[in-house]
């Protein structure tokens, strides 16, 4: 059992992302302990990329300033590495799968087991192509976290059964960004996975607002809250803390 | 080269080539592209949509194309017999029709009433909304700002044709970020909607279906030069972007060993700048776009800007088809730079009165340059893959004259 099950331990978990070095990687390690400080379970850091095709705008933009102001996979290492040094909050990263083959997956898995990174959420590296990453992930301890979506009829038992850290359920069609309304049936989704796994299924795509943490929270194990946590950096740039550990601690308590 | 390839057969999806190939996209796309490959494999041999393709293909594309024998430049050259293979003569005057038309027409088959595509010059762009006209589905093409601007008349077109053209605003504004865009519009709305990929590239089964539709050119080239010559081709070449041209002249030709396959890329402003899309000869393994090919990237594989004169070639990867062409050596892959497929355009124009495509004067270009390593007896055949219309105000401002459209 990995890391990850830490963040499932004690209640609900919220699971909070942020495009590593956005607006730099020193503000980046602030705001992680920051929102860790504030009730975060769970900390999922973006390794920017030059083309994230499951992002909406919001994260788009993340990712360019990120890149701008000169973030690389190593500088992302090393903000991982600085930040589980402080906190004992489980890491992840969110990583397209380019950086990953370039940088050598042996080499990636060994490097992400040396700076506390627990698992990985890989979007275009869907079930049948984990084979090439799994078993050396899984040799350094490191968890592939695999995405269901509501596209996914037929795939759902298959992929859960496999899982590992947690299933990633993703709320709506289309990229990441703040949703007003989440029209899947959500609950019978999330339920359909828990009959096939025990492992943890945490809610992410479109949720933003306390109201939907309490109630995604009465039928899944935890969400994952990436746009809202981005444009609160947007907006504040190096004055984001404050901010965010209001908006962390309002959305743990909704689903306390 | 930091990069492993680490193969366990057992676990892998479908469409390899080689180590490359694959379904690398999002999970909320994995049931559709299934259900794609499905209907694919079931409609490819159905006698009905054969025939109702071949219909369009013969009286609305107006294939088969003209395999033209082109005496002067063979004689100005004075290596081998050069054959034009002229897809510019094609409907909405390009190769990229014979994909279009096969994919609308499976996209009715599965029910869907809605395509969508990029386009870098916009002829796969014209062709997938002259298609959507004719099948009556609604259609939406993303292309990059930027290229909407050196292309407008081309966007005017797609208008035309009753299609929303949407610039994309992301990225470099070129290529890569309007199949980026069309990407995240089909996962966000994947019930009506196929996406009808231009090229050679993308995840399975998209370089399979792009591959098969255009290997009617190789196959016509066969049997054309039987025809006329009673033997095969000695070289086949073509231009290579995404790789749909090259793949469909090369494709008839691969299990037969003497016939040479060339490949020619876009070299930009030379490939000893960081001005070109020489994916081939700069490029290293990697994974974007749905599939593991080889890619224009940076040491932490973020995916490069390229540059060429030809909207159509702008493109940071091949298709994987190409890339294990190229890694077991049946096929050879040439830069060639603007400045070569500038002055082979008007050498075309010129020596045989043919004003073609610039992506297709690549290709030229790069014969200019070997056609003394064949003998007289030889045969050449290039792909002239589409006409030039859309690049006479490009190349006029690339000469310093202020050419208006």
């Amino acid at each position: 059992m990995s890391d990850i099950s830490k963040a499932f331990a004690d209640g609900k978990a919220f699971i909070a992302f942020l495009t590593g070095g956005d607006p730099t990687l020193a503000a980046s390690e602030r705001y992680l302990v920051a929102m860790a400080e504030a009730g975060a379970d769970l900390l999922e850091i973006g390794i920017p990329f030059s083309d994230p095709i499951a992002e909406g705008p919001v994260i788009q933009a993340a990712n360019i300033r990120a890149l701008s102001a000169g973030a690389n996979v190593d500088g992302i290492f090393e903000l991982a590495r600085r930040v589980h040094a402080k906190i004992d909050t489980p890491l992840v990263f969110l990583t397209y799968l380019n950086p990953v083959f370039h940088y050598g997956y042996e080499r990636f898995c060994e490097r992400c087991r040396e700076c506390g990174v627990s698992g990985l959420i890989i979007p275009d590296l869907p079930y049948e192509e984990q084979g090439e990453l799994k078993p050396i992930a899984a040799k350094h301890g490191i968890d592939i976290i695999t995405l269901i979506a509501p596209t996914s009829e037929g795939r759902e038992a298959q992929i859960a059964k496999d899982a590992t850290g947690f299933v990633y359920a993703v709320s709506s069609l289309g990229v990441t960004g703040v949703r007003s309304e989440i029209t899947t049936d959500l609950a019978r989704m999330v339920g359909d996975i828990k009959k096939q796994t025990d492992t943890p299924v945490a809610v992410g795509f479109g949720v933003h607002s306390p109201e939907q943490a309490a109630e995604i929270g009465a039928f899944a194990d935890g969400v994952i809250v990436g746009s809202k946590i981005v444009s609160i950096i947007a907006e504040q740039g190096e004055d984001a803390e404050v901010p965010l550990r209001e908006y962390v601690a309002s959305m743990k308590n909704a689903l306390s | 080269m930091s990069s492993e390839v680490t193969q366990n057969p057992e676990t892998q999806a479908a469409g390899r080539y080689g180590e490359f190939g694959g379904q690398y996209i999002p999970e909320t796309l994995m049931n559709e592209i299934i259900a794609l490959e499905t209907a694919y494999e079931r409609f490819k041999d159905d006698p009905e949509f054969q025939t109702e393709l071949d219909m369009l293909l013969r009286e609305y594309a107006g294939r088969p194309s003209r395999l033209y024998y082109a005496a002067k430049m063979t004689d100005d050259l004075g290596g081998p017999r050069i054959w034009l293979k002229r897809e510019d003569l094609n409907h909405t005057g390009s190769h990229k029709i014979n994909n279009v038309l096969g994919q609308c027409l499976l996209a009715k088959r599965m029910g869907k009433t809605r395509v969508i595509a990029e386009t870098g010059a916009g002829q796969h762009g014209v062709a997938c909304a002259t298609a959507a006209a004719l099948l009556d589905l609604e259609c939406e093409i993303f292309m990059g700002k930027e290229d909407t601007e050196r292309q407008a008349l081309n966007v005017y077109r797609m208008e035309l044709l009753g299609a929303k053209v949407n610039p994309v605003t992301s990225g470099t504004m070129t290529l890569k970020d309007a199949v980026n865009e069309a990407m995240r519009e089909w996962a966000s709305r994947v019930s009506d909607t196929l996406y009808v990929l231009g090229s050679v590239m993308g995840p399975h089964p998209f370089p399979m279906i792009v591959r098969d539709f255009q290997s009617v050119i190789a196959k016509e080239i066969r049997s054309q030069l039987e025809a006329k010559a009673g033997k095969l081709p000695d070289a086949v070449v073509a231009c290579v972007g995404g790789g749909s041209t090259a793949m469909g002249t090369f494709y008839d030709f691969i299990d037969e060993p003497s016939v040479r396959l060339i490949g020619c890329e876009a070299a930009g402003r030379g490939i000893d700048t960081d001005q070109h899309a020489a994916t081939i000869t700069k490029g290293e393994p990697g994974v974007f776009h749905g599939m593991k090919s080889l890619f224009l990237q940076d040491s932490d594989g973020q995916i490069a800007p390229v540059y060429s004169i030809s909207a159509g070639l702008d493109y940071p990867g091949i298709g994987p088809e190409h890339a294990e062409l190229h890694a077991t050596g049946r096929a050879e892959y040439v830069p060639v730079t603007d400045e070569e497929a500038v002055q082979a355009f008007e050498y075309l124009a010129r020596t045989e009165g043919i004003i073609c495509a610039i992506e297709s004067a690549h290709a030229v270009a790069h014969v200019r340059k070997i056609a003394q390593e064949f003998d007289a007896d030889q045969d050449l055949v290039i792909c002239l893959s589409g006409r030039g219309d859309k690049d006479v105000a490009a190349i006029a401002r690339y000469r310093g004259k202020d050419v208006h459209e």
